[in-house]
């Protein structure tokens, strides 16, 4: 860790009087949770190597409010909205990326409504094009011949029907892409959304992030890949859960391809 | 008296089609109570998914054994009906088999009807299996006791006494052709029904006559019937699939709709320039409901989904909280938002017109808050639905009603929202530390 991890906000390079190519959205996982902050900071350290001019709103940024929306609280929500995107429009943002599906859905799809207009993408999407500019080169590496099983995040799958991007990275990584039996368009919800992460599951036989963890075994993974950082505290706890941690690993994308890159 | 058949015929027909037609109406009226929705949005893309969606059957084939067995029901339903058209011709006016002069064209026409007839009799039988032998998960649930499982079975045993009606009278036409009967025109290929005409060989002229006749009447009869079966029952999804995939949803299934009546309030409370203290406008209309708690409140989308529901349980059966033996079912929140629109109908029908409050409503009494409460918004159901229906804006609305009218959120949840409220995050963490990740190593 020499490298440190350059993190400019908006206020900086809006006094420089400078624009950023992207908005980093951070989302209040990737800021507060301690397995979602190594997410983002995997995520910065592939920014800061290939160079993209980014920044990240700070202490400016406040909840989407998809929790609040999900939950039933339209008020909250755009409340939140409201005031995220007075700060947004402020700075004259033009494209959001995010590592939270539930960040990404709510900018990308209820935001513009309310008058935010931004082109948002996920942090899966923004790497592939990375890759596909060629402003950062993958190695398999480490990975290589690993077997990998992607578990979708449905705010990224389903909802926005963006499958393809973090299974072209994983196979970027010459690792072994294997699928559920549920999988894509029919993947299992993790159980964490809909603001289900935030209480107690109702009284039933099994909580779902056992039953998904349990389908993403079927498949003999080293490693469960994610890409929400509510999916993977869910299938972290799940393979916990199963006792098998030490031998199946859950990582985001982005550390996926910071760790290949040994970054 | 020569005219008599003709008359009795007419009659049937008009009683047949004059029924359907109330209960097409009753069905508009009660859909209609729902709010008004703009969906004059992306025509092209309605086209399109009717097309795909409702007639490509193209969500159908995502499970194939069903998916392939429906599409046979499916092509039989809408191909065979091309024949109910030559019987009302040939019942109205007396003649038989009116359409013959097609020649070769006809005898393909009724050899692809007698296929088709042979293959709905397969499938009908499997599906018959399926529900009461082999006894499928998804046909199990708590919500599909009583009515529902009758209703499946009986469309089930309607169709297939139609379509061996159908066959019947073929082979005693058939029958009769080959003993040159004068008014049995020569006309029609019969590649199923030659197998079962050689059972009338033994029989006279006259009681082949008879056959032929009991199974024609009895045919166009039981698809008068069939048809104003449809206004009680799950089928109903036949007619409704079509209007109902082209009002189905065409955003993303993330986005959710952004309240209306709660973006005007926040614009009033972030308007620096406006009079906390003013007197609301005499005028002003009452600030509208939030959320759903009965079918009133819902929009009229959301009620044309309940009527389309088959209740065939994919929703169910993709549902990661029924999954795990949670309450919830969407299929039951359908069918629950039909029943109590049926109710309200009812209470309509008896009360001339004008709605008089019952004392219940969708909320409590048909569907409960742990139902509600269980659902993770993860859109399997919507997307598992072949006919595009959308349980989950349901189940939002009737959160929006329990949380900003009720204030009846489970407590963690009022514990996260305050989180937002105060902290700009869901957990209670200070909105000055969002960046101190980027210090930590």
């Amino acid at each position: 860790m020499e490298n440190e991890l350059k993190v400019p906000t908006m206020a900086e390079l809006f006094a420089a009087g400078e624009q950023p190519e992207v908005l980093f959205w951070v989302g209040c996982a990737g800021s507060f949770d301690d397995r979602a902050k190594k997410i983002t900071k995997a995520f910065v350290k592939i920014l800061n190597k290939a160079a993209v001019k980014f920044a990240v709103l700070g202490t400016e940024e406040s909840c989407t409010g998809d929790p609040a929306k999900r939950a039933g609280n339209e008020f909250l929500f755009q409340m939140q909205a409201v005031t995220n995107i007075e700060v947004l429009n402020g700075y004259g943002i033009k494209k959001v990326v995010t590592a939270c599906p539930h960040c990404f859905n709510t900018i990308k799809n209820e935001y513009p409504g309310l008058g935010g207009d931004y082109e948002v993408v996920h942090h899966t999407q923004f790497l592939k094009q990375l890759l596909t500019e060629g402003r950062i080169s993958m190695e398999g590496g480490q990975f290589r011949g690993k077997r990998i099983t992607f578990h979708d995040p449905c705010y990224l799958g389903r909802a926005n029907n963006v499958y393809e991007a973090p299974r072209d990275l994983i196979r970027k990584l010459d690792a072994e892409l294997v699928e559920m039996k549920s999988c894509k368009s029919r993947g299992l919800c993790c159980g964490a959304g809909g603001a289900q992460m935030f209480k107690e599951p109702e009284k039933g036989s099994k909580d779902i992030n056992i039953e998904r963890t349990e389908q993403a075994l079927e498949t003999q993974p080293e490693i469960i890949a994610a890409g929400c950082p509510f999916c993977n505290t869910m299938m972290t706890d799940g393979v916990k859960n199963k006792e098998k941690e030490s031998s199946v690993a859950v990582m985001d994308i982005a550390e996926l391809i910071a760790t290949a890159e040994d970054l | 008296m020569g005219y008599l058949p003709n008359i009795v015929f007419a009659i049937i027909l008009i009683i047949g089609i004059g029924y359907f037609t109330r209960n097409i109406q009753k069905l508009s009226r009660n859909i209609k109570l729902g709010k008004d929705v703009d969906t004059s949005d992306d025509k092209a893309q309605r086209w399109s998914n009717m097309l795909r969606i409702a007639f490509g059957q193209s969500k159908m084939v995502v499970r194939p054994i069903p998916g392939i067995l429906h599409i046979i029901v499916y092509l039989g339903f809408v191909i065979i009906n091309l024949e109910v058209l030559e019987i009302i011709i040939d019942g109205l006016f007396g003649t038989h088999r009116i359409f013959a002069f097609l020649g070769s064209g006809y005898d393909v026409l009724i050899a692809s009807f007698e296929v088709l007839a042979a293959l709905v009799i397969v499938a009908v039988v499997v599906f018959w299996i399926r529900r009461n032998i082999i006894k499928l998960k998804r046909f199990l649930n708590p919500e599909m006791k009583g009515w529902p499982k009758t209703d499946a079975n009986w469309i089930l045993y309607i169709e297939f006494v139609l379509m061996l009606l159908f066959l019947t009278m073929n082979a005693a036409d058939l029958q009769l052709q080959q003993m040159d009967v004068a008014h049995y025109t020569k006309a029609g290929a019969f590649p199923i029904s030659q197998f079962i005409a050689p059972l009338f060989q033994e029989m006279s002229i006259s009681s082949i006559i008879i056959v032929e006749r009991v199974a024609w009447w009895l045919h166009i009869s039981g698809i008068l019937m069939f048809l104003n079966y449809l206004y009680y029952s799950k089928h109903l999804h036949i007619l409704l699939a079509f209007p109902n995939t082209y009002y189905g949803k065409v955003k993303p299934k993330g986005q959710f709709e952004n309240l209306e009546a709660v973006t005007n309030e926040v614009k009033l409370m972030m308007d620096p320039s406006a009079d906390p203290f003013a007197a609301p406008d005499e005028n002003a209309p009452v600030p509208e409901k939030f959320g759903a708690s009965d079918v009133q409140d819902l929009n009229w989308v959301q009620l044309l989904n309940a009527y389309t529901c088959t209740e065939c349980g994919r929703c169910t059966s993709e549902c990661p909280a029924n999954q795990t033996g949670k309450k919830l079912s969407p299929r039951k929140i359908m069918m629950d938002t039909r029943d109590r629109l049926e109710e309200v109908g009812k209470n309509i029908d008896a009360n001339k017109g004008q709605f008089v409050a019952d004392g219940k409503q969708l909320l409590g009494d048909y569907i409960s808050q742990e139902e509600l409460w269980a659902c993770t918004t993860c859109n399997a159901c919507v997307e598992a639905c072949p006919v595009s229906i959308d349980p989950l804006s349901i189940i939002m609305d009737m959160r929006q009603y329990l949380v900003m009218e009720q204030s009846a959120a489970p407590s963690d949840l009022n514990n996260m929202m305050g989180n937002i409220e105060n902290n700009g995050a869901p957990w209670p963490f200070n909105q000055m530390d969002r960046l101190n990740w980027s210090k930590e190593s």
